[in-house]
């Protein structure tokens, strides 16, 4: 199954990457030559084998739910690339 | 006397003797950073103040004799550890402005232990790669070669021990990214069990791989380092509640009567002649020092890298999400609303590679594909584990080359993906079954470049091949050298 330009396209949309003309032409060719070498998983049958999402096993994890302090507003928007009123400033959504 | 090619537990004994202050360490340390990374390019950034200040507190804490073993040692953290107050990038121009707002939990490890934290070092953005030559802060070069890579993604990490600009290191590996430079920069790696370290404040990559752990100058200073960042936290989800083992009062129980299995599979065409016939040797002295040897088959291995590359990039693709230009990191500054904030932002911030495994993984997650692609390579996941764990049915642990090859000359491998990522086809089993692996020097190939031997071991069970590491590297001289440059 060859990869074509336009599914690039779309999977950009979906990973949310405005990517240049040369990065899809260039990613068109290497997803391509990738998944060709991954398809060779497909000899493998794997009927009834049950998928590993985690290599150790383990029960759900739980704790205590005790109130902790958290970082705070200061340190959570200390790293804000744009910051107003305790808030995360972005362009407006709605027109 | 030169103190910036000494081990951990050579300078604790130094320190406690009054021969040496955690000042004179660390200042000696800085002055070799100076004088040494112009060429090699290891730290990203360095953080001579909070090193000083640690040094003198550690200097009063020793005089007042509650020196821990890492006490005073001045030690250097691949740039994926969060570090509060401090610069914390993860070689990516997306993160290129982050300060970290909190310690992740190894790092306060370290601290509450007294180390002396000189900086945060180089490694491949976003910990993908092979080679250290994806990072937005230049390659790292090999101390043993400077026209070869360190190997990565831990690459200036082990490229900081082997060249003398830190006594220790921590890194994470999720394919191999520990064990593969350690083995190129002729240091100690161990990545411990899935579980064993918390993750917690350490950047995600794929999250179900990932594992921190040591880069050290010998085996004893691997076991004080597992031991000062393993065991439980609640912070982390993923963190295992089990006991942790004393590693370094079982390092000298020697190999005698281990039962060391050696996977056919990875004795194989493509394997380097010069590593082939290190590793070779390293099994004879396992059998002299009376390990019995015996052939056994991890008969999924072949499928194991095209595995890997689903699973981390799926998982690579979610957590790298986050970076949107919203609450942290590089914001665009020709957005046209949010959507085209978010899409300009991360192509703007990320580099070429990042690029490629999102890419990657999102098509393997979408519609359409998931079942043929993640969903399959889950599965294959479950056998992969499966042979692992059937091998040490019969056996204590395995033993195998790290890398197919010594380091290879820079710009060698980036202009084909699938032959770069084929330098850790014999690391990224490991991690795929959560099980731990540890690479030591064995060798050098005839231009000078260090060879690795792996040990892979049961799950939790990192004693068993410390100890056989530590045996090994009693039983040779290789650990010994150093890089000349």
């Amino acid at each position: 199954m060859k990869i074509t330009r336009p599914e690039v396209e779309h999977v950009a949309r979906l990973a949310r990457l405005a990517l240049d003309d040369g990065e899809f032409d260039a990613l068109t060719g290497e997803m391509d030559a990738i998944l060709g070498y991954v398809a060779k998983l497909q000899e493998l049958d794997t009927e009834g084998i049950v998928p590993t999402a985690h290599a150790v096993p383990m029960e759900n994890a739980f704790r205590d739910d005790l109130v902790k302090p958290s970082i705070g507003i200061e340190a959570a928007l200390q790293n804000a690339p744009d910051a107003a009123d305790g808030c995360f400033r972005v362009p407006k959504v709605i027109e | 006397m030169n103190f910036t090619d000494r081990t951990i537990h050579e300078l604790h004994d130094r320190l406690r003797a009054g021969e040496v202050t955690s000042v004179e360490l660390t200042r000696a340390h800085l002055e070799r950073i100076k004088a040494t990374d112009g060429a090699i390019n290891a730290y990203i950034t360095l953080c001579p103040e909070e090193a000083l200040a640690a040094a003198a507190a550690a200097d009063a804490r020793i005089a007042e004799g509650r020196a821990d073993l890492l006490t005073g040692i001045p030690i250097a953290l691949k740039d994926i550890f969060l570090t509060e107050g401090v610069r914390t990038t993860c070689a990516s121009k997306i993160l290129d402005n982050f300060v970290a707002p909190y310690d992740g939990t190894a790092v306060a490890r370290l601290k509450e232990r007294g180390a002396v934290i000189l900086g945060k070092l180089n490694m491949d953005e976003f910990a993908m790669g092979s080679s250290n030559e994806n990072s937005a802060y230049g390659p790292v070069k090999n101390p043993w070669n400077l026209g070869t890579v360190p190997g990565g993604s831990s690459g200036g990490s082990a490229a900081a021990v082997a060249a003398g600009q830190a006594v220790a290191t921590l890194g994470t590996d999720t394919g191999g990214s520990i064990r593969q430079p350690a083995s190129h920069c002729g240091v100690v790696g161990l990545k411990p069990t899935y579980g064993r370290v918390s993750r917690y404040g350490v950047i995600a990559y794929a999250s179900s791989l990932d594992q921190v752990g040591p880069l050290t100058r010998d085996v004893e200073d691997c076991a004080i380092m597992l031991q000062a960042v393993a065991g439980f936290d609640g912070a982390d989800s993923t963190s295992v509640d089990l006991p942790v083992p004393d590693y370094r009062a079982t390092l000298k129980d020697g190999i005698a009567g281990l039962k060391i299995g050696l996977p056919k599979e990875y004795f194989i065409e493509g394997l380097d002649p010069e590593v082939k016939k290190a590793v070779e040797t390293a099994i004879a002295v396992c059998r002299n020092l009376g390990a019995e040897i015996v052939e056994v088959s991890l008969p999924h291995t072949d499928y194991a890298l095209a595995c890997y590359y689903l699973v981390a990039t799926a998982e690579a693709s979610s957590n790298l999400a986050r970076y949107d230009g919203v609450r942290y990191g590089v914001r665009t500054e020709s957005a046209r609303g949010l959507s085209d904030l978010y899409s300009r932002s991360r192509a703007e911030g990320f580099g070429a590679e990042v690029k490629r495994r999102i890419m990657l993984g999102t098509y393997a997650l979408s519609s359409g594909y998931y079942d043929a692609y993640y969903l399959k390579a889950q599965k294959v996941r479950t056998l992969i584990r499966q042979d692992f764990l059937d091998a040490f049915a019969q056996v204590d642990l395995l033993l195998t080359p790290v890398a197919p090859t010594a380091a290879f000359p820079i710009g060698e491998k980036t202009a084909d993906p699938l032959q770069m990522y084929l330098s850790d086809i014999f690391t990224i089993p490991v991690n795929l079954a959560g099980t731990c692996a540890l690479s030591l020097p064995c060798g050098f190939t005839a231009e000078g470049l260090p060879i690795g031997l792996q040990l892979i071991g049961k799950p939790f069970d990192e004693a068993t091949i410390l100890r056989a590491a530590w045996a090994f590297e009693q039983a040779t001289e290789w650990h010994k050298e150093s890089p000349h440059f």
